[in-house]
């Protein structure tokens, strides 16, 4: 029969569990418990792209285009590799290498910087060209760069772009070192007649309608995403403040060890939306 | 400090209550008995405003045409009301307030795995029941607790602080069903395997897998919802290609199985219930343990029959019925495990016994008239009628809501240490059942014959039916405020409770009345009876309760 005991002497052990063994297996069960939660959590937001994809292929075989690649890919890898340095950390605690294990946290908190300073690089542009969700979707150039103009929208009202409604800003000839082309001249002339010729394809490089769905979901998902990276920024800073105090040791890691495993599912997370989001063929 | 106090076998340690007191000891507490009571009074005062506002309606419609209110605001009351009532009351009542009371002891654990999250549950409970109120002085919202789209991302009323309000609310029941889940992992003492666990445990576990599941998928619902009436993200708005229809499929993804958040712990607490006042073994105990885990599971499969005319395909409307019937066996199982308990047995209809035989006789109606609904051609007919409407009364009111009081006089003994009036709460009782049938029999009746619901006038052939119903609610409301008054005059005037007043087995029963701090006395073996054997119960305690008979061989 076993006797109710009340912990009183670690530190590091809460009242109410057995001892550090104890109170570890249950953080991770709860962690694993909050990581469900997290998945069904975006699960919505998936099921959301399904069905936007299938209702609207053509939307998003398009808009897709306007996202860097680059960008993407970059950003992937950082996140990669702060999966690394926050499983990292963890062996460092297990193994009482106190610098390390600073140096770890302090490279996936940049890591995590690093990857929103580049979303908001890309975030920045969209607002700039135009390519966001909702009414305010007016985007100024084509994916491939053809500027367009959208008629004023109505006042207070929220309307979807029609393809039609759009004006192709055809620049002004110029010569292949750029200066401008006097008008009328032959040259000129035969400038606008093959950009003419060109114009029927670049009406069909216009938007389909509801392209701007495919922004709504781009921004919802990573919206999201990046709000989790927020929240990991602030509880990886808090660790790291932890570890400088040296209150981490192979005795009493669990922390490390929750916060690295909630790391890796945003990381996982971004690994889906990659790939849906920029690599649509 | 656990030597000592091992000696000191006769030395009382102090209640729960009376171990601090002061405001900040329970602002700031930890004690998941505190925090279990913190909800509980919050519960009953949202319970006491949610009653008000039906009375509003049923006042409202005791004559066609407008009597009370403008049609706008009787929009505004159910919405409120619903919203109340579901997120506020059920939904945390018997998990929340008294399943945090109640597990750890049930455990022998001094606490919840996590306190402080529980703590922070709360809080997160409280800000969002503010917010929720915030939104009626911002000029309320008529969107029904449903807050469809696309309705709801264009009506001007209060949306956004309400949906808000229901984000954190959802927040707080995931981290209450996270902190049971690994409570109940973890904390089971030696000797008590999975199936000698005391059933409502094994409700309360179900109901947490729901709870992390499906709450989520609502949250982030919400969260879209939010954004769409903030910058207009387009997700569920047509104009641009969004689906409002996804926004239902989201929304039931949750509320069906939400709907076995509130009656997997009502159910759960039958299975107590029953045995300790049937003072036998509970029937098919593992059929019962496993129909909990079946129902968590089915009712993720399931959320389409809410939405048969909302213009699903022939094909999912065929699959959602026929796995709604399916619903129906593990429910059938456990009532008929309990009405198994009840045979030959020796019955004490004391007051949380007369709740319990009235759960099994209206979730019969409750459950049933649910079979009617996911039957396809009927359901095109009922759908959106007061049929609906008196179902899930019955599920949620008859079911849930008096599981609750049955269970809140259960317990009430051991979380305060007073015994309340006996007879007095037996015949309030008995009027509730009255009153409640009185209010929703009519309701099928009308509903089947095409009253809709959420209307605010009506056909003058439904008067008679309308004003049955309002009689009945008003009753009903009146039953409801005294019973909870005879409770808190029992604070006053109850006779001191004994450790064990109803002869239950399980481990609350063996601690005092209400528990020390950590449940248990520091440093004393934990008494651990052989669970649903009554044989060696005898009602002759020094304190008035039962107690296990010196021969009976059953070791401390
Ligand atoms: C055997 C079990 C059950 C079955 C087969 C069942 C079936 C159904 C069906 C088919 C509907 C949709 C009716 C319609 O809108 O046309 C419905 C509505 C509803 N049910 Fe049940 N149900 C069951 C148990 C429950 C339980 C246990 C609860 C609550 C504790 C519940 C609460 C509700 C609610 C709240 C609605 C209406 C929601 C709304 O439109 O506002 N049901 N049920
Ligand atoms: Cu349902």
């Amino acid at each position: 029969m076993s006797h109710h005991t009340i912990n009183g002497h670690d530190a590091h052990v809460a009242h109410h569990f057995d001892g550090p063994q104890h109170q570890f297996d249950s953080g991770k069960l709860g962690m694993w418990t909050f990581l469900a939660q997290e998945i069904l959590f975006f699960s919505a937001l998936f099921v959301a792209y399904i069905v936007f994809r299938y209702n609207h292929p053509e939307v998003f075989a398009y808009a897709h285009k306007y996202l860097d690649v680059k960008y993407g890919a970059i950003n992937t890898a950082v996140l990669i590799f702060s999966s690394l340095s926050a499983a990292w950390a963890v062996r460092a605690a297990q193994k009482n290498q106190q610098k390390l294990l600073i140096a770890c946290l302090l490279t996936t908190i940049l890591c995590a910087f690093a990857f929103l300073g580049i979303k908001y690089v890309e975030y920045k542009h969209k607002f700039h060209i135009g390519t966001v969700y909702g009414c305010n979707f007016a985007p100024s150039e084509t994916p491939n760069g053809t500027k367009i103009d959208w008629p004023e929208a109505p006042k207070g009202q929220c309307r979807a772009l029609k393809a039609s409604e759009a004006k192709i800003v055809v620049e002004p000839p110029k010569a292949a070192d750029g200066t401008p082309l006097e008008p009328g001249s032959p040259e000129a002339l035969k400038a606008i007649a093959e950009a003419d010729k060109n114009s029927t394809s670049r009406y069909s490089q216009l938007p389909p309608p509801n392209t701007s769905m495919f922004f709504s979901i781009y921004f919802a998902m990573t919206g999201l995403h990046g709000i989790h990276v927020l929240a990991g920024i602030a509880v990886f800073i808090w660790l790291l403040v932890r570890a400088i105090k040296g209150h981490f040791s192979e005795a009493y890691f669990g922390p490390i060890d929750f916060a690295a495993l909630y790391w890796h599912i945003v990381d996982l997370i971004w690994i889906y939306l990659f790939p849906l989001l920029y690599l649509i063929h | 400090m656990s030597s000592e106090a091992a000696t000191a076998d006769s030395v009382q340690e102090p209640s729960y209550i009376d171990v601090k007191s002061g405001f900040w000891s329970w602002f700031v507490t930890i004690d998941h008995k505190r925090i279990g009571v913190m909800y509980l009074i919050a519960i009953l005062t949202a319970f006491l405003l949610g009653g008000f506002f039906a009375l509003m309606i049923r006042a409202e419609l005791l004559l066609p045409g407008s009597q009370l209110v403008t049609a706008a605001t009787f929009n505004k009351l159910f919405t409120v009301h619903g919203a109340i009532m579901v997120f506020l009351v059920i939904i945390p009542g018997i998990p929340a307030a008294l399943g945090n009371f109640v597990v750890p002891i049930l455990l022998g654990a001094p606490d919840v795995a996590f306190p402080r999250l529980n703590l922070a549950s709360y809080y997160l409970y409280l800000s969002g029941a503010l917010l929720l109120i915030l939104s009626l002085f911002l000029g309320g919202v008529d969107t029904g607790w449903t807050f469809y789209t696309p309705y709801s991302t264009t009506t001007d009323t209060a949306v956004v602080p309400a949906v808000a309000g229901a984000f954190l609310l959802g927040f707080s029941s995931i981290f209450t069903g996270l902190n049971m889940i690994v409570t109940i992992h973890k904390f089971k003492p030696k000797g008590m395997g999975w199936f000698k666990m005391p059933l409502s445990l094994w409700g309360i576990y179900a109901t947490s897998v729901i709870q992390v599941l499906a709450t989520p998928v609502l949250g982030l619902t919400l969260l879209l919802l939010f954004v769409e009436r903030i910058v207009g993200i387009g997700i569920f708005d047509p104009a641009l290609g969004g689906d409002p229809v996804l926004f239902q499929h989201f929304f039931w993804f949750y509320s069906h199985p939400a709907v076995y958040i509130m009656i997997l712990p009502a159910m759960a607490v039958m299975s107590e219930l029953i045995t300790v006042f049937a003072k036998k073994h509970i029937f098919g105990y593992s059929f019962i343990a496993y129909s909990s885990i079946g129902l968590a599971l089915l009712s993720f499969l399931v959320w389409g029959h809410h939405m048969f005319v909302s213009g699903q395909s022939t094909l999912a409307n065929m699959v959602f019925s026929a796995l709604t019937f399916s619903v129906a066996i593990p429910s059938a199982i456990k009532v008929f495990n309990w009405i198994a308990t009840l045979y030959k047995a020796d019955i004490h209809l004391d007051s949380p016994m007369i709740w319990a035989l009235m759960f099994i006789l209206l979730f019969a109606i409750g459950g049933l008239t649910g079979i009617f609904l996911g039957t396809l051609n009927v359901d095109v007919h009922l759908h959106d009628t007061y049929f609906v409407v008196s179902h899930f009364h019955y599920v949620m009111m008859g079911s849930a809501l008096i599981a609750f009081f049955g269970a809140l006089h259960y317990w009430w003994p051991k979380m305060t240490g007073k015994m309340y009036a006996e007879k007095p709460a037996i015949i309030m009782s008995l009027m509730v059942f009255f009153s409640f049938n009185l209010t929703f029999m009519p309701q099928f009746v009308m509903g089947s014959r095409g009253m809709p619901r959420r209307y605010f006038d009506y056909d003058p052939r439904f008067e008679l039916m309308h004003q049955l119903s309002s009689l009945g609610a008003f009753i009903l409301g009146v039953t409801l405020f005294c019973i909870i008054l005879n409770l808190l005059i029992s604070l006053k005037t109850g006779k001191k409770a004994p450790a064990n007043p109803w002869g239950g087995t399980t481990l609350e029963w063996q601690t005092s009345s209400p528990p020390p701090l950590y449940n248990f006395p520091v440093g004393q073996p934990i008494p651990l009876p052989e669970l649903y054997e009554y044989d060696g119960l005898s009602k002759d305690a020094e304190d008035g309760g039962w107690q296990y008979k010196k021969d009976a061989g059953n070791e401390a």
